[in-house]
């Protein structure tokens, strides 16, 4: 057999997920390849690149620029988009086997990871994921309730998540209504009710794990105070050592930054956004009709592991903390797709550098490979995606060339799109896509804004006279 | 970053090494899987030290009687063990300034081993971290010099 990767016989790759990592994996096959190579993208949802739609706040919209390269590459002629097709849900990997020479997952990280405290179920307790969904407008999410007449509200983690929320929380209708943030979320944050916005870290100010220009933000919002209380910007004695040896600029900058926040007066403000360290919630409690109405909090201090890392654990010190609302942000997880491997230990389908893993043989599967959140973990910034798609690529490259690949029956994308067709009736295609964004942008013009966004799969339908 | 972004896109299956192993026996397994080092771990897979190609170089020093040794003899004990949760950042520390190569890496509940992560692995991990910044905030820089233009650079 001729190996694809000629122009009569390209090679056929099925991409599971438009999301960054999936792009950014795209993209070095087609430098690879050129036209040489047809590539499909597979996404559950109308609309492609993922969580740059999804997860990238609306106020952050610069870095919502990269789509620009991912359009160029949805605009190439031996690149295809199937949106509104779920792997799992309209088709199988059998299926695709059937069609492709390699098969990429690269779905990330859909679920959030569980914190088992007593009262975690509550009402009023949420997972940070789902509102950071529900204010951009996944069509999934679009129905949630948040109870924004809550004048209280604890943000349990410091990454990027839990900065994300806070600051949406603690934003104006003002400055909310020139982003591309959905009308429904939009429409809720005009009537909140937050006053008090609390954020909780259990580690120290040294090992937090937002980025300087995340804090800096912080402290220039329009009706919210920043707030850090004096005490527990005090590093404790291994903090200090650890950095004195070791003299990150990142982490001096960000302590800098907090230091400044703890020594300034308020300014009167009608909302406070308090950064707490040192802390981690052991119980959330029941105002008596299975609401929360406060968290029962306790102080940590640190150690260090035999590695040097510096880890919290609780001492016998408790406060009760008065609270209506509470989000989750303590990271994102991922989840199985059928007939897929996976490793329960990290949440990641089982892969070595990229090759998805048999898990019987431990010996790769032939034409299956992974990129992104659900090949190594919900880390990094959305650049991050570039190296470790590539490493995945060259394995792919590598299996090609020793003739390690999927021999599919159905070769023709008519036939594919037939297929699934019946499967699927309401596939979003690249040009659907074409005439979503340009209708999206059009709205968003009348009112000031990057774009109002279509956020059910009946509203997208209904736009395109379908 | 987390220690555990490096063990999820490695195979689960740990190459491991007994006390009572031979040295040549140790050998084939660092020569057969390409690797630098061996964890040595007791019947209940907790590490108890580890073999590298560093610890066979020095007994051989010491003349051939190295092939009749086992691990035991002259492995290196009292290992430095990491876990999932450990920082990247500080790892990559403790690894340069203790100087050495590769880090078991255990539960912290049960102390088995769930991987080995080498030097290696975690400056690659560096690397691709700081590279990652840079193409997004030269995606940012770019798209806002000349705004609409299409101008986002992949970094080629």
């Amino acid at each position: 057999m001729l190996q694809p990767g000629s122009p009569d016989n390209p090679l056929r790759v099925a991409i599971v997920g438009a999301g960054p990592a999936g792009f950014y994996a795209a993209d070095a096959l087609l430098k690879a390849h050129g036209p040489n190579v047809t590539i499909h993208f597979y996404d559950r949802l109308p609309t492609p690149f993922g969580l740059v739609r999804f997860g990238v706040a609306p106020d952050h919209q610069k870095i919502k620029s990269v789509t620009k390269l991912f359009e160029r590459i949805l605009a190439r002629p031996n690149v295809r988009f199937f949106g509104n097709v779920g792997l799992g849900r309209d088709v199988n990997v059998e299926d695709l086997r059937r069609f492709y020479h390699q098969i990429l997952y690269s779905v990330g990280a859909q679920t959030d990871r569980k914190l088992n405290i007593p009262g975690i179920d509550l009402e009023g307790s949420h997972a940070a994921t789902e509102f950071v969904a529900w204010y951009n407008g996944h069509p999934e999410f679009r129905d949630r309730h948040f109870d924004l007449s809550a004048e209280r509200v604890a943000v349990i983690g410091v990454g990027n998540v839990a900065m994300d929320v806070a600051r949406i929380l603690a934003k104006s209708y003002h400055e909310l209504a020139v982003t591309d943030i959905a009308d429904h979320a939009l429409e809720a944050l005009r009537r909140s009710k937050v006053r008090e916005i609390f954020v909780l870290g259990r580690r120290g100010p040294a090992q937090a794990a937002f980025t300087p220009p995340e804090i800096k933000e912080l402290g220039e919002l329009d009706v919210a105070d920043v707030r850090v209380l004096p005490e527990e910007m005090e590093l404790d004695p291994l903090s200090a050592a650890q950095l004195e040896q070791n003299p990150d600029k990142a982490t001096l900058r960000k302590l800098e930054i907090l230091r400044e926040y703890a020594a300034r007066p308020p300014q009167g403000k009608p909302r406070t956004l308090t950064i707490r360290f040192l802390v981690s919630p052991v119980e959330l409690l029941d105002d008596g009709s299975g609401r929360v109405k406060a968290m029962r909090l306790v102080r940590n201090e640190l150690y260090a592991t035999a590695a040097g890392t510096l880890r919290p654990r609780p001492t016998q010190e408790y406060e009760i903390l008065p609270v209506d609302l509470v989000f989750r942000s303590i990271g994102y997880r991922g989840l199985p797709i059928p007939g897929v491997p996976f490793n329960e230990s990290w949440g990641v389908i089982l892969n070595d550098s990229g090759r998805v893993l048999d898990e019987e043989s431990g010996q790769p599967r032939v034409g299956e490979y992974t990129a992104g959140w659900i090949k190594r973990g919900p880390s990094g910034v959305i650049g991050t995606n570039k190296p470790d798609a590539v490493a995945t690529v060259k394995q792919m490259l590598a299996d090609l060339e020793a003739g390690k690949i999927l021999e599919p029956t159905h070769t023709s994308d008519a036939a594919i799109e037939a297929f699934l067709r019946e499967r699927q009736p309401h596939i979003f295609n690249y040009q659907d896509w074409k005439r979503l964004d340009a209708l999206e942008v059009a709205r968003g013009q009348e009112q000031g804004r990057p774009r109002v966004k279509f956020t059910s799969v009946e509203e997208m339908l209904a736009a395109l006279g379908r | 970053m987390k220690v555990s972004t490096i063990l999820a896109t490695k195979s689960p299956h740990i190459v491991t090494a007994t006390p009572e192993q031979s040295v040549p026996d140790a050998i084939t397994a660092l020569t057969r899987y390409n690797i630098g080092a061996l964890v040595v771990v007791d019947d209940q897979r907790r590490p108890v030290g580890i073999i590298s190609e560093r610890d066979i170089v020095r007994a051989a020093a010491q003349g051939p009687a190295l092939f009749s040794q086992t691990v035991g003899d002259i492995m290196t004990r009292n290992v430095v063990v990491g876990s999932p949760q450990d920082d990247l950042m500080v790892v990559a520390h403790t690894m340069t300034e203790g100087r050495f190569r590769h880090l078991p890496i255990v539960d912290p509940e049960s102390n088995q081993l769930v991987g080995i992560i080498s030097i290696g692995d975690v400056m690659k991990a560096q690397r691709d971290t700081y590279e990652g910044e840079l193409y997004t905030l030269q995606t940012q820089i770019l798209s806002e010099g000349d705004p609409g233009s299409g101008q986002a650079k992949d970094g080629d």
